[in-house]
């Protein structure tokens, strides 16, 4: 969108204000980002910018692995100090994360499936009330899913064990499969299960030669929403978690809270590229389904 | 599904239940019913309240007087003393002849009228205490609803935050992501799909990691500190103070959700024809009025829909108000969670949740209405 050629200086000047605007709110939204990486970098056990960082040239001495080192249990001597121990909790909490992350994907991508293409049956009944039940646990806030929850939970004995975890997360995870499902099968031909069925395939059969093919990148991305969301989720984890069911989230906002340390801006850092390799893979299926489905992209 | 619209409805339960009390006290309350509210209540009533003190479990008596304690403070002590005498006059075999008079002789309180008054409230098996406590309000003498005492007024300044911060985020969200939603909507496929990642990657970033990230850049020796003084904007002593308090919550919050507005904002404005605004134009209108009268009510389904999302998710904001927050930006879910984990007042837990929950509800119905939920598109 370029400006043409006759316009006035002033409507110049609103124009590059403009692009200036955009400019500044595109950084706002992703300095944050950028910023933590080169400080998880540093040797300071302080999270901010030294002045040998800031130097030119740059100073080696400033920079090094020490809290990488420090975050998958290597530690030297010098990194360990009393605000900073030792340990390998964050592996632990890596270990318990991708566990519950993927139990928890595995179910909820599974009944987010089902459900949505239950809902996409055009004879469903109470279709919109349905839909919005399964699509509230994404905007009922957190605290309150919570709150209910370990209420819950606690009259049932699933406090502090991992099923009653992964079984929250599923409720809270699912939205996520049933949406981007949704999606992929707007446009979807019924008439392929007929055609199907009518030259002798069974139910079974047409679901995972046909239908299974066509949803396939819309069931993905919304697995790795759901993946993201489960392995992102703190406040379920903190009411319902024991002391030694470490996860990451809950690490991090340990880390946040007491011991303000640049490991923390390590694994940030790791979440930070993890976040980069979802997006791209979930960006990749959107235009594979796409071009599946032969609707032009835009 | 189960496993999340059962515990919302347990919680709902929960934030008027007044059963477990009615279970330790049944033949006290049952005599207390029949009592007609002059003077002190009858013999019958002292007599019960001995036996189910003597006999009842200790464990469920506990419990009971956290509960007597929200209505009237003093109970837990008295019943607490009270109790140890009886169990003494219990173990001496010797029943006194007059329940009423022995209480009175153990604790003069029990003469006061206002504690039997204040355990008028705790009769039925439901309750609307949480609920007015959660709005700062509480029983007085003549169980009358009035104003809790200045000092013990919380919730009600809370709530007023909660949504002057709700509404000055949605407010910055709109500012902010109506230019940029523009600007991607409008440049060509190969530009915005670039632009789009610094949308989307936010979105897709851990919130703990942004909260984190918002945290180093703006504390006392953070990045925007240090650039500002670096410009010579500010003196290294007058460093600004930006994060744990309110500002801090704004900024952070607002970063955060601004992709859940420029989403919907963006996806409404692809589908707007741009002949509109040269037609416009043509006809006479001076850009800012084409733009006022033909692009801008176009966009309005976007901004309600991006509105309410953001407005609907930042009211239940928890994780960056509590961590960026400090004392000043506190809102409303640090109360939920405090009363869940530290003081253990479930009831006021739930009964707050649940007026938040009706809240969210009106916004998303409201959502649903305007929009549709199964608009909601994800990237």
């Amino acid at each position: 969108m370029a400006l043409p050629s006759y316009a006035t200086p002033i409507q110049r000047t609103y124009y590059y204000a403009y692009l200036f605007f955009c400019c500044v709110v595109f950084f706002f939204l992703i300095a944050p980002l950028i910023a933590i990486v080169p400080i998880s970098f540093s040797v300071s056990p302080f999270m901010l910018f030294t002045d040998g960082m800031l130097a030119w040239p740059p100073d080696p001495e400033a920079w090094s692995l020490r809290w990488y080192k420090n975050m998958v249990g290597m530690c030297d001597s010098e990194s360990v100090s009393s605000t900073v121990p030792c340990a390998n909790k964050w592996m632990i909490g890596t270990v318990n994360s991708l566990f519950i992350g993927i139990i928890a994907t595995l179910i909820a991508t599974t009944l987010g499936t089902i459900a949505a293409l239950g809902l996409s049956r055009p004879n469903m009944p109470f279709k919109g009330i349905i839909m919005s039940i399964l699509i509230s646990p994404m905007i009922v806030p957190l605290i309150i899913t919570s709150a209910g929850m370990f209420f819950f939970y606690a009259r049932i004995n699933l406090v502090y064990t991992f099923t009653g975890i992964i079984l929250a997360h599923v409720a809270l995870a699912t939205p996520f499969v049933v949406i981007t499902v949704t999606a992929t099968l707007v446009g979807f031909d019924t008439n392929m299960i007929k055609a199907s069925q009518s030259l002798g395939a069974r139910p079974f059969r047409t679901f995972f030669k046909i239908i299974m093919p066509l949803i396939l990148p819309g069931v993905i991305s919304g697995a790795l929403f759901a993946f993201i969301t489960s392995f992102d989720e703190v406040v379920i984890v903190m009411f319902m978690a024991s002391l030694d069911q470490l996860t990451i989230p809950k690490q991090m906002w340990a880390g946040i809270r007491q011991e303000i340390s640049p490991v923390i801006l390590c694994m940030a850092t790791c979440l930070v590229i993890l976040s980069i390799i979802l997006l791209s893979t979930v960006e990749l299926l959107r235009r594979r389904s796409e071009k599946l489905r032969g609707v032009s992209p835009h | 599904m189960v496993t999340f619209v059962i515990p919302i409805g347990d919680m709902l339960t929960r934030s008027y239940d007044d059963s477990q009390i009615n279970t330790v006290f049944p033949n006290t309350f049952e005599e207390y019913k029949k009592w007609d509210k002059k003077d002190l209540p009858p013999e019958a009533v002292y007599k019960a309240l001995f036996e189910e003190l003597a006999y009842g479990k200790k464990i469920q008596i506990g419990r009971a007087l956290t509960r007597m304690n929200y209505s009237k403070s003093g109970w837990k002590s008295l019943i607490k003393k009270t109790s140890r005498d009886i169990k003494k006059i219990v173990k001496s075999g010797e029943f006194p002849l007059s329940y009423k008079n022995t209480l009175i002789d153990i604790n003069e309180d029990w003469a006061d009228p206002t504690f039997w008054y204040a355990m008028g409230q705790m009769t039925n098996e439901i309750t609307p205490i949480y609920y007015w406590n959660a709005l700062d309000r509480t029983y007085d003498d003549q169980q009358n609803v009035v104003l809790q005492e200045e000092n013990r007024r919380l919730y009600m300044a809370t709530w007023i935050k909660t949504f002057k911060v709700s509404i000055y985020v949605t407010f910055f969200c709109i500012v902010l992501g109506f230019p940029v939603a523009h600007l991607l909507a409008n440049l060509p496929l190969r530009y915005s799909n670039i632009l789009m990642i610094f949308v989307l990657l936010p979105f897709w970033t851990s919130l703990l990691v942004r909260t984190t990230a918002w945290i180093v850049m703006l504390q006392r020796n953070g990045v925007i500190n240090d650039v500002l003084v670096w410009l010579g904007i500010l003196s290294d002593e007058g460093r600004l103070q930006m994060v744990y308090n309110q500002t801090g919550t704004i900024i952070a919050m607002t970063q955060i959700l601004l992709p859940f507005m420029i989403l919907p904002l963006y996806s409404v404005m692809k589908v707007i024809p741009k002949s509109h605004m040269r037609a416009a134009q043509n006809l006479g209108a001076k850009p800012a009025l084409a733009f006022w009268k033909v692009y801008l009510p176009q966009t309005i389904p976007g901004m309600s829909a991006g509105g309410l999302l953001v407005f609907v998710l930042a009211i239940g904001y928890f994780i960056t108000p509590e961590l960026v927050g400090g004392k000043d930006g506190q809102l409303i879910g640090h109360w939920i969670a405090y009363h869940l984990k530290t003081s253990l007042n479930w009831g006021l837990a739930s009964a707050l949740g649940a007026i938040l929950l009706v809240i969210m509800l009106i916004f998303y119905w409201l959502y649903n209405k305007i929009v549709g939920i199964d608009n909601i598109k994800l990237g």
